[in-house]
């Protein structure tokens, strides 16, 4: 399996975004704010095609559309009612000019196809540097944060009394998520983004209660779940997307229902 | 020495004059029970004393000095308190996030941080709360551990907002407890809000009630009078006193219990969402 080249690449490449991927998710979850990371990918799909009809590299345009999402979402703010359905709009209006891009580039089927659902198997080396560069970018984003947003996202009111600036906590914590989702989206597909930022972090949520054991565990499901996803897609020839999101759910309800039942709280 | 001083200060929100022209003095480690009606400008008092509103017209002393943003001998239970309903962090955790919250970088907590932690989780009877979870304690056990942590790092000034609510009374009457045994061992001066005064005669030494604009602090003797109240609710007020208890009535009613009905249905929609 090692052997070939590819193979070699996918486990990289997907290990990398495997852990971005399960770190920030982990916030995401924590925060409760996951749906912004769903709509950020598919505010990254048209960024994508639309980098594509320029001849851009499609990564670039996920990770300039994402990040500007990221930082107008912020910039919207923390208490704005009604936000979600703000998201909502802003999210079909983007993979409306994504459709729009595509009906302008028709030589085009494939690709989609590798934007939507993810195709590691097909990363290239040049790609695995680029990604390890935005990783290396998140996460020294996500540790210069990581204090004021904990506090932030558990206790808001009071943060705000300790002269925390949730507006900007909340604006650069988006802003890291984008780059992450613009990752994960590389491995498994902007519509599979889920599988390796919400998945694991909720599963790990509910496995351990410890803040550093929980990202811990969290990026190591992650990358427990894309490397066992890919060597079943290799067995079975299944899509490596599908097997990852399927460890994913499977990971998320065995400890939901099985291990960890609810109990009274 | 005065812990706060308002001078003829003017606090407004939205447009709107909470206090006008209000001069009062707190003195170091008097309770104080912080009354009056909804909108009365309780948690508007308590912010700007934190200094995250300036006043509109005179000043407001905290230690003799503007009130800092971020104060360190400031403990803090804000009446919003947002607790996700499925948070599965661990108490200690829950608080050590607090600790230092505000600098950038790491989370580390240190040995020392820890263990002033889970000290303070034993001092206030909730030592066990530590490696529980958020999602699995009661109203009563989040209040313990939100006082553990407004009590951490040894503030001289406790500012308590409403932390009764949605609380059982047997759980009501321990917060109150601790709360005046903490404050009377190290000469803590509490500013603790409530709708009712009577759980709270106990343990203050002054009242500070609020409304209308306006703000009336003394002894209950002294402010909890029909003539002081009608003033500060706008209306007809009638004091009752009976069975060692007071009642503040407003056309025959309670008016306590009015402002706390409405409180009641507010917490039981957050307590379904928590146990959901």
């Amino acid at each position: 399996m090692l052997e070939y080249d590819f193979m070699r690449n996918a486990f990289a490449a997907a290990g990398v975004a495997a852990v971005v991927s399960g770190l920030v998710g982990y916030f995401l979850v924590l925060r409760g704010q996951t749906f912004a990371g769903h709509a950020l990918g598919h505010i990254g799909f048209a960024g994508a095609t639309g980098a594509v009809l320029l001849s851009i590299p499609s990564i670039w345009g996920l990770v300039g559309f994402t990040l500007a999402a990221g930082i107008g979402m912020g910039f919207l703010g923390e208490r704005i009612s009604g936000r979600d359905v703000a998201i909502g709009v802003v999210l079909s209006l983007a993979l409306g000019f994504g459709l729009l891009f595509l009906h302008y580039y028709t030589a085009f089927a494939t690709q989609v196809t590798a934007l939507l659902f993810g195709n590691v198997l097909a990363v290239e080396r040049s790609t695995i540097a680029t990604l390890a560069g935005l990783a290396l970018i998140t996460l020294a984003g996500l540790a210069a944060i990581m204090r004021p947003l904990i506090f932030a996202s558990l206790q808001p009111e009071l943060a705000e009394a300790k002269g925390v600036p949730l507006r900007f906590v909340s604006t650069a914590f988006l802003a890291i998520v984008a780059l992450a989702v613009s990752e994960s989206a590389q491995i498994v597909g902007i519509l599979l983004v889920f599988a390796l930022m919400v998945g694991p972090p909720a599963t790990a949520q509910r496995l351990v209660t410890g803040l550093w054991s929980g990202m811990a565990l969290s990026a190591v499901l992650a990358l427990a779940e894309a490397w066992l996803g890919i060597v079943i897609a290799y067995q079975t020839d299944w899509p490596v997307s599908f097997c990852i999101a399927a460890l994913s759910a499977l990971g998320y309800f065995l400890t939901r229902n099985i291990i960890v039942p609810r109990s009274r709280g | 020495m005065n812990v706060i001083e308002l001078d003829r200060a003017t606090v407004s929100i939205g447009g709107r004059d909470v206090l006008r022209d209000t001069s009062f003095a707190i003195k170091s480690g008097e309770f104080i029970g912080v009354l009056g009606p909804n909108g009365a400008g309780k948690t508007t008092l308590m912010r700007a004393v934190l200094g995250l509103i300036q006043p509109r017209a005179g000043a407001i002393r905290v230690f003799g000095r503007a009130p800092q943003r971020g104060d360190r001998n400031i403990g803090y239970l804000p009446q919003v308190r947002t607790v996700l309903p499925d948070l599965r962090i661990r108490g200690r955790d829950f608080i050590a996030g607090s600790v230092h919250g505000e600098r950038w970088g790491l989370p580390l907590s240190t040995a020392a941080d820890r263990a002033a932690i889970d000290k303070m989780l034993a001092a206030v009877g909730a030592g066990e709360l530590g490696d529980r979870p958020l999602s699995e304690m009661s109203g009563g056990e989040r209040q313990r551990l939100l006082l553990a942590q407004a009590l951490l790092g040894e503030p001289d000034l406790l500012l308590l907002d409403e932390p009764l609510i949605s609380l059982d009374y047997r759980y009501q009457e321990a917060i109150i407890e601790l709360v005046r045994r903490f404050a009377r061992e190290r000469n803590i001066t509490v500013l603790f809000s409530a709708h009712e005064l009577n759980q709270l005669i106990g343990a203050l030494d002054r009242v500070l009630y609020l409304g209308n604009g306006r703000a009336a602090l003394g002894t209950v003797d002294e402010v909890v009078t029909a003539p002081v109240l009608s003033q500060l609710y706008g209306a007809d007020i009638n004091v009752v006193r009976a069975d060692g208890q007071i009642f503040v009535l407003s056309r025959g009613r309670s008016v306590e219990h009015a402002d706390h009905a409405h409180d009641h249905g507010h917490q039981h929609d957050h307590g379904h969402h928590h146990h959901a």
